[in-house]
C-alpha cells in the first residue's frame, strides 16, 4: 500500500559552535506510522527534532510538509503545521493546573472559558485511553501524569505529527504498555508518530520503521520487520563492539556499608525510602535496579550526608589495618568483648570467632598465627554532614546523576573541580592548587579527556568527558564505598566502557561500589549482586548472574510484596 | 493548506548563538565603540537640554572638553576625582562577594550610611570626651557592628527562609534612610534636621601627600585584599562554589547558609568601612544622603567588571570620570545638576547593551528567497 | 469621625501613585522582569506630562483635550522608557538588576532637568477641574479624588483580570513562570515581555503623572517621586503580585506614610517630631515583614515569578 509522506527533511545540518550535531540528514515520515529514530545518546537524535518542533533552526537544509517547502522558526510555526513535540523534560508551567498548561497558547476563537477546555481534554482522554484530572495542579502530579499532561497537550492542539523523545525513560513497564498502546490508537486515527529511543526493545515492539542515527548522520532508515536487535546495533554503533562486561569473581568480600531500616521523608513531607535494609560489600558491586524516582537519589543522598533521614542507621565497617597478631596482647584486656565480634580473621579473610575459647586458647591461635587482627572501626554515619563524614575518615565517594549541577562546577576549570572535595586541606586560609593540577594533568592522560587545557571550564566539554572528570575524582581519593549514580547516562558506547572498567578496577582493589542504572542488560552483565527498589522500598536482592530481565522487571513495579532476599 | 504557505514565505534573516570565546582585544573593541556611541548620543541630548548649546552649536567642543577638564586640568580636580572614584569603589568592593554568590545584595546604600550613621553616632556623644585616637577606633568598630548588622539581617532569612533578598535589601536601605532621619530629630533639636560638621572624629590625613591620599590608599589595599581573598583564599572558593550551584557546595561538604552569612558579613563590613571613610574621613557629619545613591552605582560598577577588583577600578574610573565631567557640563553651561545622571545613564545603557556582542553572535543567513516546491 | 473619613480618603488618593506604580511593575514582574527602573519611569512619565501641559498650556485648548493630552505626553514617554529597558533586557539579554538602577538614574536625572526647565504656573494651572472631575465643586477632603484616582483603580481590576481570568494573562503568566514551557506552546515570549514591560511602565508613568499634577500638584512635586518608584516596588510584594491587592496596599501604604502628619493634627494624640520618621518608616517595615511571611508560609501561590530576574534564550543548551 502506498503511503502519503507527511514530512520530510533534506540535507539538514545543524551546528553548535565548532560541534556538528546534525549532517546532511534527509528523513521522510509517512502518514499513520509510527517511526523510531535510533541512536546513541548524543548522537543528534533529539537536535533534529528540536529542527521540526521549532526549537532550533537549521544552518542547512529544507523541510517539507504534506509536499510544500516549510520554515519552522518557532514552536509556534510548528503547531501551525500540526507538528508536536513531548520533550524529555516536560514544559509544564508548575503553577498551573493540568487543563491551564494544554490550552496554554492555543488559539481559539471566543472567551477563556476552562469548562469547555476541561470536558474537551477528557473528550480526548477518553478517545485514546488516558487517565486525567483536568483540575490538578502539575506540582501535585507524578512523573506519568505529567507525560499524559504533554501528550494531551499536543493532541488539544490537533497535532497529526507527535515527536516524542525518550517516553518511557521514567515510566514502568505497564505504564509504557500503555503508553504503546495509546500510540497504536493513534496510528490508526492516521497520525504519525516519531520516537525518539535508544532501547532496542521498545523500538522493535512500537515502530513500524526505524531510523537510525550516528554521529549526527543518517545512516538507514528500515522497515522494523526486516530488522533484528543486532543488525540495528550494528547500524547503531557502527563498528563493532562487543557488549560483554568483564566481570571477575568478587575476592575477599567484607561488609562494607550497612544501611539498616533507612526512612527517609523529603521536603515535601512525602515518605521517599521505607525500611531500606541492606549490606554493601568490598570487592563487589551492587546494582541498585528500579523506575527513575523510586528513591534511587534520596538512597544515596541519605548515605552520602546530604538527605536527611527520618529513622534508621547507616553503619560503615572502616577497614583500617591488618595487624599481625603480635600486636594483640597488648589489648588482652578486651579479649572478652572482641570473641563476640567478627573482629578477628583467619589468613583467608574470613570472619573468626572466639566465641567460648579462653584466653590461652586464644593465644594459642594467635601464636600459631593462624590469626589476623583487624581492627575495624564500626561507625554510624547517620545525621553526619558530608563534612563529618569525612573528618571521620570515611573514604567515601559519590558520583552523582547530575554532573554539573552538583558533582561539578561548570565554570570552573579540571583544576578547580579537583578541589571541589579536597580544597580545605593545606596550611591556613588559602587554597593550594599544585597538587590539585597534578591530578587534573593525571586524570585527564589515564582517562584520555579531551579538553583545551586543565583550565577549560568543564561546562564546556562534551557529556563523555565531564563524566570522567567526575569519576576520575572521586576515585582519586582511593574510596572504600564508591557510589555512582547513573554513570553513563548520556554517554557513548566507549566512554560507558571506560567507566565500566574503571568501576571493576574498583572492585578488584576491595571497593564497595554502589551502581544505580537505568539499563537492565547493564546492570546484570556488570554487578555481582542487584537490589530492586520500588517507590522508596526493597523488593528484592538477586544474584545478577541468575537473575533474568523479567524478575527484575516484576521487582521493580508490584507494590504489595515484601523484601525478600533471593540471594546473598 | 494556506496557513502552510503563509509559513513558507521567508526564513528569519539572522539568528544568534552564544560566544563561545571572545579575544580580551575585541571585548575591549567593542566596548570603546559603545562608549563612543554613548558620547555621541550624549551630545544630541545636550543639544535637546542645553540652551547655551542649541544658540550656538559650535561649544559642542567645550561640552565634550567638560569631562576631561571635570577631572585632570588641575591638581584639585584630580585628586577629588580620586577621592571620589575610591569611595565608589570601596562600596562596589563591599557588593561584590555577595554578588559572586549570586546573592543580589543591592543593599549597599542602606548598608553603607548605616556606616556613616554607626561612626557619627559615636562621634556625636563621645567626640571630646574621649581622646581622638579612640574616638577613631570606637567610630570603625561602630561602623563595621552597623554595615554588618544591616548586612547579615536579609542574609540570615535568606539562610533560613530563602526570602528573596534582592526584595529585602531593597527595603532595607529605606529603612536605614528614615532611621538616619530619626537620628537628626534627635540630635538636631531646632529642627532643621541638618547635622553640622562634628568637631571631633576626624581621620587625620598622612604627614605627605594630598588630604585624600589615605582614602584612597586604603581602598586601594582593599582591592588588592579582596582581589586575593576571591581568588586564592578557601573561603572565596566557597563563594564561587555557592554561586555556581548549592547543590554542588552541599555535595562538597559546604555549609551553604554558613557561607551565605559569613559573605554577607563580608560586604557588610566593607559597607560598614565605606560609611567610615565618609563619615569619619570626608563629611564628620550625616545626612539621608550621604552615600548619594553611590550604593546602586557600585552594583553596576561590579557587574561592568564581571566582578573582578582589579577591573573594578577601571570600570569605578570610568563612572567617576563621567560624573565629574557631568558635574563640570552643567556648571560651564548653567543647567541643572541632575544633568550627570543623565549622561551617566546614557553611557551606561550603551555599556550595559554592549555586552550582548561581546556574549553573543549574531549569525546572518545567505541564502534568502525560498521557492515553491511543487508536490 | 470626620477626621478619619478625611484621612482615609487622603490615604486614598496618596496611595494612588503607589497603586499606578505597582500596578505597571507587577505586569512587568509577571512576565518574568524584575524593573527596578520603575522610578525612573514613573518620573519620566510626570515629566513628559508636564511637558506636553507646558508646551500646550497657552493654545487655549478645550479643557478635556488638556487632560487627555497630558496623559498621553506621560504614557508616551514612559512606555519610550520602557522600551529602552525592554531592548536591553529583552533583546539585549542584559542584567535586569543592573539596567534598572540605570534607568532609574537616568530617569530621575532627566526629569529633574526637564521639570527645572518648565513652568509651574503653566503645568500646574492647567484645568485642575477637570483632573478632579467627580467632586471638582466640593470643598471637603473628598476634592482630593479626581478622575485619575478611579482610573488608577479601574486600571488596578482590569490589571487582575487580565491576568487571571483571560487568555493573554495566562499566557503572560506561563511567561513569567516558565519562558521555555511558554515558547514551547508557540507563544512569542518576545512580544509579551515588551509588551507587559511596556505597558507596564506607561501604567506607572501615569502614576508619576498623576502625582504631580493631581494628588500633589504642587511645584516640589516632583522631587519626592524617587522615592514614591521605590514605594511602589514595595507595594508589589505587599500586594503579592495581585493588582486588586494594590488598591487595598497602597491604602494601608498611604495611610501610614501619610498619618505622621495627620495624627499631628488629632489633639488627643500627641506625636513628637523624631516619631515622623519612624512612621514613615512603617510601609517598608511592613513590606519586609510580608516578605518574610510569604517566604515562611512558602505556599506556591505567593511567591515571586519564578524565572524572575533570568533572561531567556531559546538556543541555550
Amino acid at each position: 500500500m502506498e503511503k502519503k509522506i507527511a514530512l520530510s527533511m533534506r540535507g539538514i545540518t545543524k551546528r553548535f559552535g565548532s560541534v556538528v550535531a546534525n549532517h546532511n540528514v534527509d528523513l521522510d515520515v509517512y502518514e499513520g506510522e509510527i517511526l523510531s529514530i535510533l541512536g546513541e545518546n548524543g548522537c543528534g537524535k533529539t537536535t533534529l527534532m528540536n529542527m521540526i518542533s521549532g526549537i532550533y533552526f537549521p544552518d542547512e537544509g529544507k523541510i517539507y510538509k504534506d509536499g510544500n517547502e516549510v520554515v519552522i522558526r518557532s514552536p509556534k510555526d510548528a503547531f501551525d503545521l500540526k507538528i508536536g513535540m513531548i520533550h524529555q523534560h516536560f514544559k509544564l508551567v508548575d503553577l498551573f493546573t493540568a487543563a491551564e498548561n494544554i490550552v496554554l497558547g492555543v488559539n481559539e476563537k471566543g472567551r477563556h472559558n476552562l469548562k469547555t477546555v476541561n470536558s474537551r481534554v477528557s473528550q480526548i482522554a477518553e478517545k485514546y485511553g488516558f487517565h486525567i484530572d483536568p483540575q490538578k495542579k502539575i506540582y501535585d502530579m507524578s512523573v506519568s501524569e505529567k507525560q499524559t499532561v504533554e501528550i494531551i497537550k499536543v493532541l488539544y492542539r490537533g497535532a497529526d505529527i507527535l515527536i516524542l523523545d525518550e517516553p518511557t525513560a521514567v515510566l514502568t513497564p505497564q505504564e509504557i504498555e500503555r503508553l504503546f498502546h495509546v500510540l497504536r490508537r493513534m496510528k490508526e486515527d492516521g497520525k504519525s508518530i516519531i520516537i525518539i529511543t535508544h532501547k532496542l526493545h521498545e523500538v522493535l515492539s512500537v515502530s513500524d520503521r526505524v531510523a537510525i542515527l550516528r554521529k549526527g548522520e543518517h545512516i538507514a532508515t528500515v522497515n522494523t520487520c526486516d530488522a533484528t536487535e543486532s543488525s540495528l546495533t550494528e547500524m547503531m554503533v557502527g563498528k563493532k563492539v562487543s557488549l560483554d562486561i568483564d566481570r571477575s569473581e568478587p575476592e575477599n568480600v567484607q561488609p562494607r556499608l550497612e544501611v539498616k531500616e533507612l526512612n527517609c521523608i523529603d521536603s515535601e513531607g512525602i515518605q521517599v525510602l521505607k525500611d531500606i535494609t541492606f549490606t554493601a560489600n568490598s570487592g563487589e558491586i551492587l546494582g541498585i535496579a528500579g523506575i527513575a524516582g523510586s528513591g534511587q537519589r534520596e538512597l544515596l543522598e541519605a548515605i552520602a550526608g546530604l538527605h536527611p533521614i527520618a529513622s534508621g542507621q547507616i553503619i560503615f565497617n572502616n577497614p583500617k589495618k591488618d595487624k599481625p597478631v603480635t600486636f594483640f596482647h597488648k589489648s588482652l584486656g578486651k579479649v572478652k568483648d572482641m570473641a563476640a565480634q567478627d573482629a578477628f580473621h583467619d589468613k583467608a579473610g574470613a570472619p573468626m570467632r572466639f566465641k567460648g575459647m579462653n584466653n590461652t586458647q586464644i593465644k594459642a591461635e594467635v601464636a600459631a598465627e593462624n590469626v589476623l587482627f583487624r581492627e575495624d572501626e564500626v561507625m554510624n554515619l547517620r545525621g553526619k554532614t558530608p563534612l563529618e563524614i569525612r573528618s571521620l575518615g570515611v573514604r567515601l565517594s559519590f558520583v552523582p546523576e547530575d554532573r554539573l549541577g552538583m558533582g561539578l562546577v561548570g565554570s570552573m576549570g579540571i583544576t578547580d573541580n579537583m578541589m571541589l572535595r579536597s580544597y580545605r586541606k593545606g596550611h591556613a586560609g588559602f587554597v593550594d592548587r599544585k597538587k590539585p593540577r597534578e591530578l587534573a594533568e593525571e586524570i585527564i592522560k589515564e582517562l584520555e579527556v579531551s579538553t583545551p587545557g586543565v583550565n577549560t571550564p568543564v561546562r564546556r566539554l562534551s557529556g563523555g568527558n565531564v563524566q570522567k572528570v567526575l569519576v576520575g575524582r572521586e576515585i582519586a581519593f582511593a574510596p572504600k564505598v564508591l557510589m555512582a549514580a547513573y554513570p553513563v547516562r548520556g554517554l557513548d558506547i566507549n566512554s560507558s566502557y571506560t567507566i565500566y572498567n574503571l568501576l571493576n578496577k574498583q572492585k578488584k582493589n576491595g571497593v564497595a561500589v554502589i551502581f544505580v542504572g537505568e539499563d537492565l542488560d547493564v546492570l546484570l552483565a556488570l554487578c555481582d549482586r542487584i537490589m530492586v527498589i520500588n517507590s522508596g522500598t526493597v523488593t528484592g536482592m538477586l544474584d545478577a548472574r541468575t537473575a533474568t530481565k523479567e524478575e527484575i522487571g516484576l521487582l521493580m513495579t508490584r507494590t504489595d510484596a515484601p523484601a525478600k532476599e533471593v540471594a546473598q | 493548506m494556506s496557513e502552510q504557505k503563509k509559513t513558507a514565505v521567508h526564513e528569519p534573516l539572522f539568528h544568534l548563538a552564544k560566544r563561545s570565546n571572545i579575544s580580551f582585544g575585541k571585548a575591549m573593541l567593542i566596548r570603546a565603540v559603545a562608549i563612543l556611541l554613548g558620547l555621541l548620543v550624549c551630545g544630541l541630548v545636550a543639544f535637546l537640554l542645553i540652551d547655551k548649546l542649541r544658540e550656538n552649536p559650535g561649544k559642542i567642543g567645550d561640552f565634550y572638553y567638560s569631562f576631561i577638564k571635570g577631572s585632570f586640568t588641575t591638581e584639585r580636580k584630580l585628586w577629588k576625582f580620586l577621592k571620589n572614584m575610591a569611595i565608589l569603589q570601596c562600596i562596589s568592593l563591599a557588593v561584590t562577594p555577595a554578588f559572586r554568590m549570586r546573592f543580589w545584595n543591592i543593599g549597599a546604600e542602606g548598608q553603607t550610611l548605616m556606616g556613616v550613621l554607626g561612626s557619627i553616632t559615636v562621634a556625636f556623644y563621645w567626640g571630646g570626651r574621649l581622646p581622638e585616637w579612640l574616638l577613631l577606633i570606637l567610630m570603625l568598630i561602630a561602623a563595621l557592628l552597623y554595615g554588618a548588622v544591616w548586612a547579615v539581617i536579609p542574609a540570615l532569612f535568606k539562610a533560613k527562609w530563602n526570602t528573596n533578598e534582592t526584595l529585602f535589601t531593597l527595603m532595607m536601605n529605606y529603612v536605614a534612610t528614615y532611621v538616619v532621619s530619626y537620628f537628626l530629630v534627635i540630635w538636631v533639636p531646632s529642627g532643621s534636621s541638618t547635622l553640622g560638621k562634628l568637631k571631633y572624629g576626624k581621620l587625620p590625613p598622612l604627614p605627605f601627600g594630598d588630604q585624600y591620599l589615605l582614602i584612597i590608599l586604603i581602598v586601594l589595599l582593599l582591592t588588592v585584599g579582596l582581589f586575593i581573598y576571591l581568588k586564592y583564599s578557601k573561603q572565596g572558593y566557597e563563594i564561587t562554589v555557592v554561586g555556581e550551584s548549592v547543590r554542588t557546595a552541599q555535595y562538597s561538604g559546604i555549609n551553604v547558609k554558613k557561607v551565605i552569612i559569613r559573605t554577607m558579613v563580608v560586604s557588610g563590613l566593607l559597607c560598614g568601612l565605606t560609611g567610615y571613610l565618609i563619615g569619619a574621613g570626608l563629611d564628620q557629619s550625616v545626612t539621608t544622603e550621604s552615600v548619594g545613591g553611590q550604593g546602586f552605582t557600585a552594583i553596576i560598577v561590579s557587574w561592568l567588571a564581571n566582578f573582578n577588583p582589579l577591573i573594578m577600578i577601571v570600570t569605578a574610573g570610568l563612572i567617576s570620570f563621567l560624573n565629574s565631567g557631568a558635574a563640570q557640563i552643567s556648571q560651564d553651561f548653567n543647567v541643572s545638576g541632575a544633568l550627570p545622571d543623565v549622561i551617566v545613564g546614557i553611557i551606561l545603557f550603551f555599556i550595559i547593551g554592549c555586552e550582548f556582542f561581546i556574549n553573543y553572535q549574531i549569525v546572518f543567513r545567505h541564502s534568502a528567497k525560498v521557492k515553491e516546491v511543487a508536490k | 469621625m470626620n477626621v478619619w473619613l478625611n484621612f482615609l480618603i487622603e490615604s486614598l488618593a496618596f496611595g494612588a501613585v503607589f497603586m499606578y506604580g505597582s500596578t505597571g511593575e507587577i505586569l512587568t514582574e509577571k512576565a518574568g522582569h524584575l524593573n527596578l527602573g520603575i522610578p525612573g519611569i514613573m518620573c519620566m512619565g510626570g515629566a513628559g506630562g508636564c511637558l506636553v501641559l507646558n508646551i500646550i498650556g497657552g493654545w487655549n485648548l478645550p479643557p478635556v483635550l488638556v487632560v487627555i493630552l497630558g496623559v498621553m505626553g506621560a504614557l508616551m514617554m514612559s512606555m519610550l522608557m520602557g522600551l529602552i529597558y525592554s531592548f536591553l533586557t529583552v533583546t539585549l539579554r542584559a542584567n535586569q538588576n543592573v539596567t534598572g538602577l540605570a534607568m532609574t538614574t537616568f530617569g530621575v536625572g532627566l526629569m529633574k532637568v526637564i521639570m527645572s526647565k518648565l513652568d509651574p504656573t503653566v503645568y500646574l494651572v492647567g484645568p485642575k477641574k477637570i483632573f478632579r472631575w467627580p467632586f471638582a465643586e466640593r470643598t471637603d477632603a473628598l476634592q482630593y479624588l479626581g478622575v485619575l484616582f478611579f482610573v488608577g483603580v479601574a486600571i488596578a481590576i482590569v490589571a487582575s483580570w487580565v491576568l487571571y481570568r483571560t487568555k493573554v494573562g495566562l499566557r503572560l503568566r506561563s511567561v513569567g513562570e516558565n519562558p521555555g514551557t511558554a515558547d514551547a506552546v508557540g507563544i512569542n515570549v518576545t512580544r509579551y515581555k515588551y509588551l507587559a514591560t511596556c505597558i507596564g511602565s506607561g501604567i506607572s508613568g501615569l502614576g508619576g503623572f498623576y502625582c504631580i499634577i493631581d494628588y500633589m500638584a504642587s511645584q516640589e512635586a516632583y522631587l519626592s517621586l524617587e522615592a514614591f518608584g521605590w514605594l511602589s516596588i514595595a507595594l508589589v510584594i505587599f500586594a503579592l503580585w495581585r493588582p486588586h491587592m494594590t488598591i487595598i496596599g497602597s491604602t494601608v501604604f498611604g495611610f501610614l506614610f501619610s498619618c505622621s502628619s495627620y495624627i499631628a493634627n488629632i489633639e488627643w494624640i500627641t506625636v513628637t517630631m523624631a516619631a515622623k520618621p519612624l512612621l514613615k518608616m512603617l510601609p517598608y517595615v511592613v513590606t519586609v515583614l510580608v516578605l518574610i511571611i510569604t517566604s515562611i508560609r512558602n505556599k506556591r501561590e505567593n511567591q515571586p515569578p519564578a524565572s524572575l530576574g533570568l533572561a531567556y534564550f531559546r538556543e541555550e543548551r
